[in-house]
């Protein structure tokens, strides 16, 4: 048995009004759900925390619904939830996609939404995915709620706006018009973190966000730009190569994955073409 | 090491992290609701496995994996890499697969908890097993109960599932040997064998 994680206290909170309070009293208590990101890291001994507050059992953070103009996921919402949900399934078929590509059907049955979007990993499957839908994401504390584009959710390399007493609720995810689509490159099929992961939305003014070519997940707002001007998709990749930032690190190069990314944007652009299947 | 005493017995005995209730004086009861279980104290906890309520006092930090092998002795879940990657760990928790290393003891509590040994009927083997063995579906054999659980998981969500969903199905199993094929194809058995009632 490891015994990294030699230090745990876990808070259950008997409601999320409960669990807010909690977070505004105790500084440094971290919120825990599906655990598959923060156990890797206690296993690794790089979390330094010791005290947790446990989420899973907060029923109300694992709703899926419409509500009014735009499609409510609860924090909690699972990605095998937000692969059965005909909701998501209508309205974000690129969150169905990206859901599917996340780790096996172990991780999915048991990795969140939320936790996702709070790792804010530059290379989290759905983030590309919330920034190419322009979603909000809805931050609740005890004080009350406040809403976030999710495209400014990010300050930087896993540093986001969230208040240390603040939990995420859910996103909101509006009405998106235009073809959707989202690939991931990675080493293999299952399991592989991303090299290269895109989200994109084909309409008048298409919307194209990258994962793991940035510090945070981006839009690539002077390749959309070429885009709607009616730009060819040769001159819009040449754009794109010299928009994003990658790295080189263990899972890839910065060579590598500007080339793929440019890849991808031809991909989408045929694939999304009037007249052909949607995917 | 005592004659008579298996190593597993003695590895069991000795500094374990977990223990089971009877050989540990009860330890003061959390409540669910207010509570919060502090690091380094044992709590008592009663998780459902294979269909019987099993009392064990756990610490907070106690993964799944560690109180279902060190505490109740049911050592055919293996640990793997620990970090959500290899699937060796799988059990099912309401009838769904997920990996015992990525959840805490004190999360289970509440859940029906499904490990390879669950699958047996008796000395008799689980329509899955019986498919593996026919099928020769391991070689090491280390991931093989991992793989197991994540098909019997998957037949519980499609009873008669086509390769692409098998494959769909296993793809948080690694298999260091290279046994997919014959994986896939005792999976395609087991959908077989559980449809004519065995």
């Amino acid at each position: 048995m490891r015994t990294a994680i030699s230090r745990l206290s876990l808070v259950e909170p008997r409601s999320l009004r409960h669990a807010l309070r909690l977070m505004r009293d105790e500084a440094g208590l971290v919120p825990l759900a599906g655990c598959t990101d923060l156990y890797v890291a206690l296993n690794d001994g790089a979390l330094r925390a010791t005290r947790f507050l446990n989420l899973w059992p907060i029923e109300e953070l694992r709703v899926i619904e419409p509500r009014g103009p735009v499609l409510f996921i609860g924090a909690l919402a699972t990605y095998s939830s937000l692969i059965r949900s005909a909701d998501v399934r209508r309205r974000l078929p690129m969150l169905v996609s990206a859901a599917r590509e996340v780790g096996g059907r172990q991780v999915q049955n048991r990795g969140t939404l939320g936790g996702n979007i709070a790792n804010g990993s530059p290379a989290g499957d759905t983030l590309p995915v919330l920034a190419a839908a322009e979603a909000t994401v809805v931050l609740g504390s005890a004080t009350g709620t406040r809403r976030v584009p999710f495209t400014a959710f990010y300050k930087g390399y896993r540093t986001t706006v969230m208040r240390a007493d603040e939990l995420i609720l859910g996103i909101e995810v509006p009405e998106v018009e235009g073809r959707q689509w989202f690939c991931k490159v990675g080493t293999r099929g299952a399991q592989a973190i991303s090299k290269v992961v895109m989200a994109a939305v084909r309409a008048p003014h298409p919307r194209v966000a990258l994962g793991s070519v940035a510090p945070t997940v981006v839009r690539v707002p002077k390749t959309e730009a070429a885009l709607t001007g009616g730009a060819s998709v040769d001159e819009a990749r040449t754009i794109l190569m010299s928009e994003i930032a990658p790295i080189d690190d263990i899972r890839s190069t910065a060579a590598y994955r500007r080339h793929v990314a440019g890849v991808l944007l031809g991909r989408f652009w045929e694939q999304t073409a009037a007249g052909r299947p949607v995917y | 090491m005592k004659r008579g005493m298996s190593r597993r017995r003695f590895m069991t005995s000795v500094g374990a992290g977990v223990t089971t209730a009877a050989a540990v004086a009860a330890a003061p009861r959390v409540a669910r609701g207010s509570p919060v279980a502090e690091a380094g104290r044992r709590v008592d906890l009663v998780l459902q496995v294979n269909g019987s309520r099993r009392r064990i006092a756990v610490e907070p930090r106690t993964t799944l994996i560690e109180a279902i092998r060190d505490g109740l002795g049911l050592t055919g879940t293996k640990p793997g890499c620990e970090r959500g990657e290899c699937g060796a760990c799988t059990v099912l928790i309401d009838g769904r697969p997920r990996y015992a290393c990525m959840m805490l003891a004190l999360e289970a509590e509440g859940a029906e908890v499904t490990t390879v040994e669950g699958l047996m009927r008796g000395e008799a083997l689980g329509a899955v097993q019986q498919a593996f063995v026919e099928h020769d579906a391991f070689q090491c054999g280390y991931c093989t109960s991992g793989q197991v659980m994540a098909v019997e998981g998957l037949l519980r969500q499609h009873a008669d599932p086509s390769l692409e969903q098998i494959r769909q199905g296993l793809a948080g199993n690694l298999c260091r040997c290279g046994a997919y094929a014959h994986i896939f194809a005792a999976a395609k058995k087991a959908a077989t064998l559980k449809g004519t009632g065995r």
